[in-house]
């Protein structure tokens, strides 16, 4: 103990150091790549979007801000039913995603064992070829008089659908379910895949727990699974809808012009009439009418905490 | 205690068999109502497989397992009147602690479950936290809901496994003695498995040593430390000193055996193995038993008891008592605890000292085993296959 008492005072303590400069701007330097990635791509043709929307003109003589907001209620007066269409086409497809997509989800996160890499390959394989083509693909395996619709008729699923107005005649092209089945398919591993995720982060041992709680295997999926896997059922019908109730590809290619969504008229809009004022206002109202569907459906899903 | 046999556990011939591994090898096992039980061994001895086979999270590959007089082997978990007490716990994240614990009443449909869930949560003294979720809870605490869950549906059984294995050794102390009050308190039966033999002796009424899918020896704790039956039990449970020796002569009820030039007795009855005049028998004998006295004091020794001579080579202070290796030439490391009330300024190492005991206290094993099974090592993580 002595040694302590005897020891000689300490050094004077230099004058607190001023906190390093450089360290303190790293932050900074490591945002900037993505300030700027959002500057350029994000920010800037929104603005010049916002600005399209309210000019008046036409192609010839230029178009000039007239701050003319009108377009967007015309915009919806002319365009309502595509606006509806694109939701209820989404939505659709969004459902019979999860529907799809959670058995297969859960089949690889708890039952495939070594079979688990193989599935998910083949779930993003379709990847491998182009949007474009997989899309032609279901005009083939939909056309008219072929095995597709041939069994659909026979087993008088057809006269359902019929009935329903998903189909018309003995066609499944051109109609509304072929659209809804395009969007099935071209977004369905945009669900598998965080629903996967989800489901795969749910610790076993829950399942046990729950089981030793009296909880039969459903009443264990209801209350300890399902609801654990919400994050996943949100953003996977998240990244379903928002894309598909902005898809043209689909009702371009598999509809006709009864299915025509919104995405559909952005586009002539944009490209082929050149009324870019329509456009750009048509685009904003998608936007605007997705971002508030999808805050209701958060806080509905109450996973503010959890997504 | 009752009377009532409901909560027996009755394991008749169960083994587990994972392709050629066998966790468990066939296990016939009785743990009474209102007792608690410990399965105590080292990590992949089949103790966990054993405690899964109860309830029902794992299928025994042969045998059947009853509860009271019902057979339960091939009920699924959620028809078993049995709950568990996972080893991480395994608390809903989701549900808050009062949903958590209400979670099995829910599930057999029982309504009001507001009294009976405050109450149990008062028992596990938690009354404060019902509405926070399991991570918002210290380990110590989320052990305690985990308890609480299981016991609220009034189990014939509560299974826990290592339930006390992630608290930190002061927590766990404290936790050891909180189960055995709610036990004592509720009268279930409990059946604990740890690697712990420390935790199993202390809350333990009956403790059954496994080692490699089998069961070693079956007793009261203190009844498992003084008269351990095999060399895997002698070592694990506490620390034992193990001689060779060859049996000499009999005489009235006592074994005269041969060991490194001296002469050792031992008590027939606390002898485990055949002693045929000729024969190897191990001798055991436990460290806090060994008296040490400096060699120029021999004479002193009272006349009867055994005697082994040796040179200390090593001697640890640790406050309630000192721990001496010493160096002799029937066993190389010879442990001696010797408490500290009148410390022989002499006893350090390199001394000469005599090392005696009663005979009493002395225990023989088969020789025919390895002598140094169950030694502990560096204490392994517990597997998944446990």
């Amino acid at each position: 103990m002595a040694a302590v008492t005897e020891a000689p005072p300490l050094a004077p303590q230099p004058a607190e150091k001023p906190p390093r400069k450089r360290g303190r701007l790293v932050p900074y330097w490591l945002l900037l790549p993505g300030i700027l990635w959002l500057i350029v791509f994000f920010a800037l043709p929104m603005i010049y979007q916002a600005s399209t929307s309210v000019q008046t003109g036409s192609l010839e003589q230029g178009f000039k801000v007239t701050w003319h907001f009108q377009t967007y209620w015309d915009a919806l007066a002319d365009y309502w039913p595509q606006f509806l269409r694109s939701v209820l086409y989404a939505g659709a497809a969004t459902i019979l995603c999860l529907v799809l997509g959670y058995p297969l989800a859960y089949l690889i996160a708890f039952r495939a064992g070594r079979w688990r890499n193989l599935i998910m390959i083949l779930v993003i394989a379709p990847f491998f070829t182009s949007f474009l083509i997989r899309t032609l693909a279901w005009k083939t395996i939909l056309a008219d008089g072929g095995p597709v619709v041939g069994a659909l008729n026979s087993l008088h699923v057809l006269d359902v659908t019929n009935w329903l107005g998903f189909t018309s005649g003995d066609r499944v092209l051109a109609t509304p379910l072929a659209v809804v089945c395009g969007l099935t398919y071209n977004f369905l591993p945009f669900m598998i895949l965080p629903l996967y995720t989800s489901l795969e982060r749910i610790d076993g041992r829950l399942h046990e727990a729950a089981g030793d709680l009296y909880a039969a295997p459903f009443t264990t999926f209801r209350k300890v699974t399902f609801p654990l896997s919400m994050p996943g059922v949100v953003s996977g019908t998240l990244l379903t809808f928002i894309p598909a109730s902005g898809d043209y590809v689909n009702a371009d290619l598999l509809g006709s012009t009864d299915t025509r969504m919104v995405g559909n008229v952005i586009q002539t809009q944009f490209l082929r009439i050149l009324d870019y004022p329509t456009a750009a206002a048509l685009s904003f109202i998608l936007m605007a009418a997705i971002l508030i569907m999808v805050t209701l459906y958060i806080r509905k899903s109450g996973t503010e905490d959890l997504v | 205690m009752t009377n009532d046999s409901s909560g027996d556990v009755r394991l008749s011939g169960i083994s587990k068999t994972y392709g050629a591994f066998t966790a468990v090898h066939p296990l016939d096992l009785t743990v009474p109502q209102g007792s608690f039980f410990a399965l105590l061994g080292a990590s992949g001895c089949g103790k966990t497989t054993t405690l899964r086979m109860i309830a029902g999270l794992e299928e025994p590959s042969s045998g059947t397992v009853f509860l009271g007089d019902q057979e339960v082997t091939n009920l699924p978990p959620y028809k078993r009147p049995v709950n568990t007490v996972f080893q991480s716990y395994a608390l809903f994240p989701h549900l808050d602690i009062f949903e958590n614990v209400a979670f099995g009443l829910r599930r057999r449909g029982i309504k009001s479950v507001k009294k009976q869930v405050e109450d149990m949560l008062e028992l596990v003294q938690l009354g404060e936290q019902a509405r926070k979720k399991p991570h918002q809870l210290s380990g110590g605490q989320q052990q305690r809901v985990a308890v609480a869950r299981a016991l609220i549906n009034h189990p014939k059984v509560l299974l826990l496994d290592e339930p006390l294995g992630a608290l930190d050794l002061k927590l766990r102390r404290q936790m050891q003695l909180e189960l055995k009050r709610i036990q004592t308190e509720v009268g279930i039966t409990f059946i604990h498995v740890t690697h712990d033999q420390e935790e199993a002796m202390t809350m333990a009424d009956t403790v059954a040593v496994m080692n490699a899918g089998r069961v070693e020896q079956l007793g009261s704790p203190a009844d498992l430390y003084e008269n351990p039956n095999t060399t895997f039990v002698a070592n694990f449970l506490g620390t034992s000193n193990l001689i060779e020796a060859a049996v000499d002569s009999k005489s009235g009820d006592d074994i005269v055996l041969q060991a490194g030039g001296g002469k050792l007795v031992l008590p027939q009855a606390r002898c485990s193995a055949p002693t045929a005049t000729g024969g190897k028998v191990l001798v055991g004998i436990r460290p806090e038993k060994i008296s040490l006295t400096h060699a120029d004091d021999a004479g002193e020794i009272p006349e009867g008891r055994n005697r082994i001579t040796g040179k200390i080579a090593d001697s640890s202070f640790i406050g309630v008592s000192t721990q001496y290796v010493i160096d002799s030439a029937v066993c190389p490391e010879f442990e001696v605890y010797s408490q500290n009330i009148d410390r022989d300024a002499r006893l350090t190492p390199g001394a000469d000292v005599v090392l005696h005991w009663s005979p009493a206290h002395t225990f023989g094993l088969d020789a025919a085993q390895d002598i140094d099974a169950g030694v502990e090592t560096v204490e392994p993580e517990e597997g998944v296959a446990a």
